[in-house]
């Protein structure tokens, strides 16, 4: 166990040394120029000069790469091009508005999708299972900026009974996270029917109706739990769909999360706060998938670390 | 095997799902394979459906100057109301007008296009890319193996729409930068699945049996591992062109896609929700063929899977 968290850890190191480079790399191949955008459009030729020496973009790129990683092995992700502060405070003051989102998308993906999974495992056949399946083919089907504009249509301007915009209250919350959430709900009550109609075939579960306990009993004692254990290892894996969701989603309610700092970073070819929101995104990324293998085990002994 | 539609019976073929999933070491014919195919998707009406919807939008799109009862580009002189806002459907203009006076209906079938070619050629290059890079590493091993699959690895660990986002934004972005971008991205899934899957072809009895008699490895590569990878490529090409249609229409929705005055489904909605609240069919349109569209791809790429992988039948 122990070993095996330590070559995780060290293979988890490399890959994000690797996702800066990559990243750093497209950064600097890219046509558009970040000292003509912090010039302004009327700057003279010797004015963008002057600031692409001062942010050091005229040296060669593994100078600039190797001044970057020196920076970051400290935890300094640089500054802002345009707003001077740090990243690392800009992503910080972001951070916990992007991860109640995540949390809320969770919650709205765990119970829209085990739900539909588990009606449509235990109405196998019948036409609410087929409702359920095209359900959920349209969940994965719908991209997230016309499911948010619809929601935001129907409850937001329609109905009039949640907010448009803005952050601060649990109403707030309610349509980005339903928003972010439908596509993993597409994909946990496929996941959640598969993995039911898979329990509900074991021995243990014939036993309990031999036995004549009531069918709804059976299903929420006997077959629910071990049929949700397997699926709860893939919530890790989800972090890398929401750390891509959250521009959008963000960008459509307003959201103010590290995916609107990106997004407007990109508008501004703001440079170092795209490395930086790219980096945390992956480290997020290979930590969740990290957790995943190691919930994994956990749920099922039959599977061992390797 | 030059085999004809009718020389396989269906029956062989359902029997395989009932049994172990059987691999024959030489892989039907491509036409006695198509015709089982077609035969099984006919049962399904959700397939059927979803092949229906896939035949509309490629009719539209290539029959588009035919059918659209407008240019896509003109500003009808009628095409607004006196105070200047998109007119409602209505019997002259079927699906109403944008902001712009444009007829919705006519920009809609132009937008297939758009859809279709950054759906066909991104997903024909990712599906390249992902099959060249799984099949080497899976088949040769060794130091390009290894370096291939960790650098597989690491782009799994990209948010893949936010390198898409940067990149289509920060390269001067049109169809064919979007295309590219998005292929960029989406080739990663399909080399792991192709890895693993070459992987485990190349353990089984049949090549391996090749092997001892001495065939030679192009031979057994060609002959053996690629005609049986070719379903699992159908599966995943088909159930890729549904993402790349999704990530086409995103990128166009945020403006960094393809963009106007070409019309794609993503940034017509990019360009009306100012009006959503006044004139919600605006958006409503757009992202109905945007959501049917897609919903194509997938349910006959999930038809694909359940008819060409016995080993998932009955599992969704």
């Amino acid at each position: 166990m122990a070993t095996y968290l330590v070559r995780r850890l060290l293979q988890s190191i490399l890959i994000l040394i690797g996702v800066s480079l990559v990243t750093f790399f497209l950064l600097y191949i890219v046509p558009a120029d970040p000292a003509r955008q912090i010039a302004g459009r009327s700057a003279t030729p010797e004015v963008v000069e002057n600031v692409r020496k001062e942010l050091g973009l005229d040296l060669p790129f593994y100078q600039r790469y190797l001044r970057y990683a020196d920076h970051l092995v400290r935890g300094d992700l640089g500054r802002s091009y345009l707003q001077k502060s740090r990243v690392s405070e800009l992503i910080a003051s972001r951070l916990p508005a992007t991860l109640l989102l995540m949390v809320g998308a969770i919650f709205c993906e765990l119970t829209i999708g085990l739900t539909m999974g588990l009606l449509a495992a235990v109405w196998r056949g019948s036409r609410i299972d087929q409702a359920l399946m095209v359900m959920s083919f349209i969940g994965v089907s719908a991209p997230q900026f016309v499911v948010g504009i619809i929601l935001l249509y129907i409850f937001g301007v329609y109905l009039g009974w949640l907010p448009i915009g803005g952050y601060g209250h649990f109403a707030n919350l309610i349509l980005p996270s339903v928003t972010l959430g439908i596509l993993g709900a597409g994909w946990y009550s496929r996941m959640m029917r598969s993995s039911m109609i898979d329990v509900l075939r074991e021995d243990y579960v014939r036993t309990a109706r031999a036995k004549g306990m009531a069918p709804a009993t059976v299903i929420v004692r006997h077959a629910l739990p071990n049929a949700i254990l397997p699926i709860v290892a893939m919530i890790g894996i989800d972090i890398g769909y929401f750390m891509s969701g959250i521009v959008v989603v963000e960008s459509v309610f307003g959201w103010p999360g590290i995916g609107q700092l990106a997004w407007q970073a990109i508008q501004r070819v703001d440079i170092p706060i795209i490395m930086g929101v790219t980096l945390v995104s992956a480290l997020a990324i290979v930590l969740g998938n990290l957790l995943a293998d190691l919930i994994t085990p956990m749920i099922d002994p039959r599977i061992k670390l390797r | 095997m030059p085999t004809g539609p009718r020389a396989s019976p269906d029956k062989a073929g359902d029997m395989t799902l009932t049994t172990a999933p059987e691999v024959s070491p030489i892989a039907p014919g491509p036409s006695a394979r198509f015709g089982i195919i077609v035969r099984r998707m006919m049962r399904r009406p959700l397939a059927v459906a979803g092949v229906t919807v896939i035949l509309i939008v490629v009719a539209a799109a290539v029959l588009a100057p035919l059918i659209s009862p407008y240019s896509p580009s003109d500003q009808m002189f009628d095409g607004l109301t006196i105070e200047g806002s998109p007119l409602p459907p209505s019997a002259k203009y079927l699906l109403g007008t944008d902001l712009l006076g444009r007829d919705l209906l006519s920009r809609l079938i132009y937008g297939a296009r758009t859809s279709l070619i950054v759906g066909v050629v991104a997903n024909g290059i990712a599906v390249s890319i992902g099959t060249l890079i799984g099949v080497t590493a899976g088949f040769f091993g060794g130091v390009i193996s290894a370096l291939l699959m960790r650098f597989t690895d690491l782009m799994m660990a990209f948010p893949a729409l936010l390198l898409a986002i940067v990149l289509a934004a920060l390269f001067h972005p049109s169809l064919w930068i979007v295309a590219m971008v998005i292929a960029m991205v989406n080739w990663v899934q399909i080399a792991r699945v192709i890895y693993t899957e070459t992987r485990s072809l190349a353990e089984r009895e049949f090549v391996v049996a090749e092997w001892s008699i001495g065939a030679g490895r192009i031979r057994i590569l060609f002959r053996h591992i690629l005609p049986h990878l070719l379903p699992t490529v159908l599966v995943y090409g088909t159930l890729g062109i549904a993402t790349t249609v999704l990530l086409e229409a995103t990128l166009s929705f945020l403006g960094v896609g393809v963009q106007p005055p070409t019309p794609s489904w993503g940034n017509i909605i990019n360009e009306n929700q100012t009006y959503f609240t006044t004139a919600p069919w605006l958006v409503f349109f757009p992202g109905a063929a945007i959501i049917l569209l897609a919903l194509g791809f997938n349910v006959v790429g999930d038809a694909l899977r359940e008819i060409l992988d016995p080993t998932q039948k009955g599992r969704y």
